[in-house]
């Protein structure tokens, strides 16, 4: 992970060995977050696996904190997602489907 | 007059948010826009507890290799990397290094070693750990041994004049079901009760005639998909969106026949209401949206093709490796799993 920007507030961050699986859907859980102006991430070349992943803060919140929380969103998210879909696979079972 | 107008245009609104439309000559919509800022009014922004009451998941149909499901609520985005990960990184057993101490037949080397690498084995890869890059040897906890040793020979009860080459010859069809699982170390006291051996038993490998003979050792080890297809868990891996048709204006008679025919079976149902036929929408999951209706003028304006953004009807077909339920719930944490190691490097070295 590196960081790269003017001040705080817009900062590109570098993900090695990442690609659109982690890029899209992290993009989406930061683009959610009010705070943010601006979230975009390009892979800048398809034989290199990594991602240039920007974020642009409103205000004077440092960049870091929205992709904090989106990590940590989609984090629940997949929690969440788990358990749902192994609830509902024990209960299709207890029901002898 | 006014409160129509708005109505009408947060149908509009509501429309483009939850819905993709398939027009005559493109699909309109397609994006994700619902980010908080773009609608005023709606309140957009990330709320777990709102996005967990609104989220669930139901089982359509479980076969032994198959999975059919759906995931109403959530994302694209998110959607797809469950799709991507299931293809490209939910890690297997595959067959890595063949070692060749003979091999007469008339397969080439690499080709016969290439072929055993697509070779399923049934070995649940979550019990091995990777091999670490440059170690040729293998330990035993990131190598499964299996030895394929054949020699095909001719059969002298045959008869004289059969050109049946299963009467004619012993082994001269190799099966996947001829490789044997030859223990590492203390494999047989990790694994007492395991029985390491190809998904299917009837794979045929290579053709051999009298003479010939194959004896080969192979190495298989833990990998993923992105490396090397080989490694991928499932047959396939797919998700579509749940369709919606909608009927504009009710359509009776003869145009109520013929859009039945437009649509896969079982998607327009035709009513008897006071001696008319009136066509009414049944079940518009069965549909395979072949757009039919739109090459009848008369149809075309009466009808409204989408799909529902967020409801994902998924089907993970599995090699036979997992389970296909276990496979879901493996992507899922390698997700997670990414998500973690990023938060960890976050914590660990220091922001300029």
């Amino acid at each position: 992970v590196q960081a790269d920007g003017t001040d705080g507030n817009c900062v590109t961050f570098v993900l090695h060995e990442e690609d659109h699986t982690l890029g899209n859907s992290l993009r989406y859980m930061v683009m959610k977050n009010p705070d943010v102006e601006f979230c975009g991430y390009c892979i800048t070349h398809p034989s290199e696996s990594k991602i240039n992943f920007r974020i642009q803060t409103r205000g004077s919140l440092p960049a870091v904190e929205p992709f904090r929380k989106g990590l940590n969103d989609l984090m629940g998210v997949c929690q969440h997602v788990l358990n749902t879909f192994e609830v509902r696979l024990l209960s299709e079972e207890r029901r002898g489907l | 007059p006014l409160a129509a107008a708005a109505m009408a245009a947060k149908r509009g609104t509501d429309e483009m948010r939850d819905r993709v439309v398939l027009g005559e000559f493109g699909v309109r919509n397609v994006h994700t826009t619902d980010f908080p800022g773009n609608y005023p009014g709606y309140e957009d922004a990330w709320d777990q507890r709102r996005f967990e009451e609104a989220f669930r998941v139901d089982i359509i149909r479980e076969e032994e290799g198959a999975l059919e499901f759906d995931m109403v609520g959530i994302d694209a985005a998110i959607a797809n990397a469950f799709r991507r990960i299931l293809l490209a990184e939910v890690p297997t057993m595959a067959v890595e290094k063949v070692f060749v101490y003979n091999n007469t037949s008339i397969v080439q080397d690499e080709i016969l070693a290439h072929r055993l690498g697509l070779i399923p084995i049934r070995a649940d890869p979550r019990l091995f750990e990777y091999r670490n890059q440059g170690d040729e040897e293998g330990t035993e906890i990131d190598t499964l041994q299996f030895q394929l040793k054949i020699k095909c020979s001719r059969n002298p009860q045959a008869a004289k004049e059969s050109s049946d080459p299963n009467e004619l010859y012993f082994n001269h069809k190799v099966y996947s079901k001829h490789m044997t699982w030859v223990p590492l170390g203390n494999q047989t006291d990790l694994f007492p009760d395991a029985d390491f051996r190809p998904v299917h038993d009837d794979i045929l490998i290579a053709l051999l005639r009298p003479g010939q003979e194959i004896d080969v050792l192979m190495h298989c080890v833990k990998g993923i998909g992105k490396d090397h297809a080989k490694f991928s868990p499932v047959a396939t891996a797919s998700y579509r969106l749940l369709p919606d048709i909608t009927l504009l204006q009710p359509i009776e008679d003869e145009a109520a026949e013929v859009l039945q025919k437009c649509f896969s079976p079982g998607v327009i149902e035709i009513q008897n209401i006071k001696g008319k036929k009136v066509a009414r929408v049944a079940n518009a999951r069965l549909d395979t949206f072949s757009r039919e209706v739109f090459r009848h003028d008369g149809l075309k304006n009466l009808v409204r093709l989408a799909r529902v953004r967020n409801h994902y009807i998924f089907s993970v077909e599995s090699t036979g490796i997992l389970p296909p339920d276990v496979l879901v719930s493996e992507a899922i944490k390698i997700l997670m799993g990414k998500c973690q190691r990023f938060l960890n490097e976050l914590d660990s070295v220091p922001m300029e």
